[in-house]
């Protein structure tokens, strides 16, 4: 298999931190994962040296529990190769019935690999060259298959593959997506449609740089995706334009607040290492310097959840019992002090006080109202 | 959460147990449930894969799936299913019946309902989301035609999507998943997305000898262990199982194949039964509780509901639609507002601790009574007339934020309409004045008869929440007026519905 790997620029910091092992792609699941929780330096840092974050968990003894099942990996194929299959036929019966305009068929670009070669720039590179053609030319109706657009993000270079970019229907490009969850009777599980907003709202924002950088008009870029996923218990692709706008302001806005993750990694002592095959007591110190932003959602996404709950656990942050309990503590960052505060042992300050009266009056009714309830 | 619930946490996690959030329990547990674990195959809509049921904790049915793609083996499956269910529930209906009254005056009707109803429970949230999918896949199918199916497939369909519809009633114990039921009796020291875990919710409850529930949910979270709950699978699992299907579909007829087919049964045995004994072990939990005051009235109207939906399915027993239609979503949503406000009310008044939430909120106040005045009189509606009002008054070592003027009442005298009359300062608390607007027994002057006026030096509480508070009327779904659409149009399945593709 040919490269895919990205490369890294000359002397950078973060390649020095991850070591010898080629770097992980930035892609958009780690670009949503980190606009979820802006604050967390650990994982920014992290995904921009490109460390292989499961494996690292490995190391340190917390087996991260992701990975693909092989029927959903199955079914996701057999699904995404019923949409293309004919030319697309599917994807252009669907842009056909949502959006009123005739489309007729169109030609098919497989941009997963130009002429044999698979690297990323390379293919970068070809879908600038097709995108400056397609945007700034006559109609030509020319599917692009996979894609690759590229995003700056917190000074690295993110690598964004959409499933589809269509043709201009009606004077816009849309994204499409393909995923297996099933629409049922019009409606898909919510969290993962909002998931794949996210991750299409990167693409499109990428596509609107590159536009931008290539002096084409982004008007032309439409707001909307096609999201494509089964319907009801059948195989039959369904479709539905979701609106992005939302997710774009969102989006634009976090990326304004991201710390760059050099400058993040600048912190870290010179010694520190990210490399996933030194010792384990050197990972576990460079890893602990760098702040994480744990909070008990992170279990069903990232790798490092279950090392960062420890950790949360061992200095009794008040995030790891979920947002309520969090909301009832403002201004207390640990139960200890908490629980200090309860037995009288501590006084709070001025800023603590209305809260903590509140926590004492209940803790009160609690032990008063119990009766024989341990 | 409330600040109490967030307390019984910050001690949960210095304690090492979990914390009781109530002193009695709120739910109905039934003699005989019918607990359902299921697992589905990963990534696809709705392919179940494997199910323990029954009623027999010793002996749980096993229901497997061999090869998930094979649409006839979904439809055994499910066939399977409605053999070990609707019998479940043909017994509550063959049970005896009891005669009650609705309505008052000319309206009013002598009704019949069963003494029994189904109690369904499964392992966690996914598994409630499950049993509706289910339900939505087997309820429109067609019993003749292309595409037939055994009768009792819709029939099970219909059963489960009611169940999935009571579901999301408060208060309602037809369908309970058994996570949600623990998590509403105890506070671990865990986040609520931990909690959704059965094994380590049980684990903070009930922790093996030696360990804190702390070290003990940690370790529930092996999936070697305590394999997930359902309905999703391991994803190491699934390799396992993905591997022994291609056996399977590789092996020629015979004997080979039927013992590949034993072995998946055993796999997916050993998946589910883990999960099995835990939701067991949640019902022994729950049964260790004493049952609170207004559980059996819930009961009573689950089991009415129950009646009425087994008239329906004899008398119409057409399918739920596919979606509600605007009408019956309006009603629904009303619905679901005042079973959330009565189950709280009722709660508060079953449970002192539960009461202390609306102690802390100032929506209660609990004191000891250091006067009374039984022989008050008081000027009545009409002018001049007087009438028999005694009042109590109540020192509360809390401040009362209930203000004069306010209708409260009292748990241990719900029957008995009060008002505040007067709330004076008294140290850190407040001495409140209460007015007794009723519940005598009927007397019109004093004295009162014995057990209606509270003593002096009786603790009394008294809030202004009410679980009989009059629920909203809206108008019969015939007489639904023309600026709503007028009266709705039945669900009529269609052909379409019954030739669904299940791929």
């Amino acid at each position: 298999m040919p490269p895919q790997h990205p490369v890294d620029p000359p002397g950078s910091r973060l390649a020095a931190l991850r070591g010898p092992r080629p770097p992980q792609p930035y892609t958009a699941r780690k670009i949503t994962a980190l606009t979820a929780n802006p604050a967390c330096s650990r994982r920014a840092v992290l995904d921009a040296a490109g460390v292989d974050k499961a494996l690292l968990a490995q190391r340190m003894g917390y087996e991260p529990r992701f990975g693909q099942s092989p029927f959903a990996i199955a079914r996701e194929q057999a699904f995404e190769a019923l949409v293309k299959w004919g030319g697309y036929a599917e994807l252009i019966r669907l842009l056909r019935e949502q959006l009123g305009v005739p489309v007729q068929e169109a030609g098919v670009t497989d941009l997963n690999a130009v002429g044999g070669d698979t690297s990323l720039t390379r293919r970068a590179k070809e879908t600038r060259g097709l995108l400056a053609r397609l945007a700034s030319g006559s109609d030509e109706r020319l599917i692009l298959d996979r894609p690759l657009l590229t995003l700056e993000v917190a000074g690295q270079t993110a690598h964004l593959e959409p499933q589809a970019l269509t043709h201009r229907v009606g004077g816009k490009f849309y994204v499409a997506e393909i995923r297996s969850f099933p629409a049922i009777d019009g409606q898909a599980n919510p969290t993962a449609v909002a998931q794949t907003a996210k991750q299409a709202a990167v693409s499109v924002l990428a596509l609107h740089r590159t536009f931008e950088e290539l002096n084409l008009d982004p008007e032309q870029i439409a707001h909307e995706f096609l999201l494509i996923c089964p319907k009801d218990f059948s195989n039959r692709p369904y479709g539905r334009l979701v609106d992005l706008r939302q997710e774009l302001d969102a989006l634009r806005f976090q990326l304004t607040r991201l710390r760059r993750a050099d400058d993040l990694a600048l912190a870290l002592p010179p010694s520190a290492t990210l490399d996933t095959d030194r010792d384990v007591d050197e990972l576990d110190s460079s890893v602990g310097a760098l702040d994480a932003s744990y909070t008990p959602d992170c279990l069903s996404f990232c790798e490092m959840a279950r090392y960062c709950r420890d950790e949360a656990t061992a200095c009794a942050s008040p995030t790891r019992l979920g947002g309520r309990v969090r909301n009832t503590l403002p201004g207390v960052d640990s139960t200890r002090t908490a629980l200090a505060y309860l037995e009288g042992v501590h006084a709070p300050g001025p800023a603590e006080t209305a809260a903590i009266d509140q926590l004492r009056a209940a803790e009160r009714l609690r032990r008063l109202r119990r009766g024989g309830a341990a | 959460m409330s600040t109490l619930a967030a307390v019984a946490a910050l001690r949960a996690t210095e304690t090492g147990r979990a914390e009781r959030l109530t002193t009695v329990r709120h739910a109905h547990l039934d003699d005989h449930p019918f607990v359902l674990v299921p697992l589905t195959l990963a990534g696809e809509a709705c392919a179940p894969l494997a199910a323990l049921a029954g009623t027999d904790r010793e002996r749980p049915t096993l229901l497997t799936v061999r090869q998930p793609r094979d649409r006839a083996e979904r439809f055994r499956f499910t066939q399977r299913l409605a053999a070990l269910l609707l019998p479940y529930i043909d017994q509550c209906r063959t049970a005896e019946t009891e005669t009650y009254t609705v309505g008052r005056g000319a309206e009013k009707e002598e009704r019949r309902r069963f003494l029994r109803a189904p109690q369904l429970l499964v392992p966690g949230g996914e598994g409630i989301a499950y049993v509706r999918l289910l339900g939505r896949l087997t309820r429109l199918r067609a019993v003749e035609g292309p595409y037939a199916v055994d009768p009792s497939v819709p029939a099970l369909g219909k059963w489960l999507t009611w169940f999935a519809d009571r579901a999301e009633f408060p208060g309602s114990c037809l369908f309970q998943a058994m996570t949600r039921l623990l998590s509403a009796h105890w506070a671990t020291g865990q986040s609520p997305a931990e909690d959704s875990h059965l094994a380590s919710l049980l684990a903070w409850i009930d922790p093996p000898d030696g360990l804190t529930g702390a070290q003990a949910a940690r370790e529930a979270e092996d999936p070697l262990r305590f394999p997930p709950a359902g309905p999703a699978t391991d994803v190491v699992f699934d390799q396992t199982l993905h591997d022994l299907m291609s056996r399977y579909d590789e092996a020629g007829d015979g004997r080979g194949r039927e013992a590949v087919g034993r072995q998946i049964d055993r796999e997916l045995r050993g998946q589910m039964l883990p999960t099995w004994e835990l939701v067991w072990r949640g019902v022994d939990l729950l049964r260790g509780l004493p049952e609170g005051g207004h559980v059996a009235e819930r009961w009573t109207y689950d089991r009415r509901l129950f009646s009425e939906y087994t008239a329906y399915l004899d008398e119409d027993g057409r399918p739920q639609a596919r979606r509600d239609h605007a009408v019956g979503a309006a009603r629904r949503l009303a619905r679901l507002e005042e079973a959330m406000a009565r189950y709280d009310a009722e709660r508060a008044f079953d449970d002192p601790l539960v009461m202390a939430e609306y102690e802390l909120s100032g929506e209660a106040f609990t004191g000891l009574v250091v006067a009374r005045d039984e022989d008050r009189f008081a000027p009545g509606p009409r002018p001049g007339s007087m009438v028999w009002r005694p009042t109590i008054t109540v020192h509360s070592e809390l401040p009362v934020r209930l203000t004069a003027g306010k209708e409260v009442k009292c748990p241990a005298r719900p029957g008995q309409k009060a008002q505040i009359v007067e709330v004076v300062p008294d140290g850190e608390g407040h001495t409140v004045v209460v007015q007794l607007n009723g519940g005598f027994n009927r007397a019109r002057k004093p004295p009162a008869p014995p057990g209606t006026l509270a003593e002096v030096g009786e603790t009394v509480t008294y809030t202004s929440v009410d679980p009989k508070s009059m629920p909203s009327v809206l108008p019969a779904e015939e007489d639904t007026p023309w600026t709503h659409g007028g009266p709705p149009e039945p669900y009529e399945p269609t052909d379409e519905d019954a030739e669904e593709i299940w791929e």
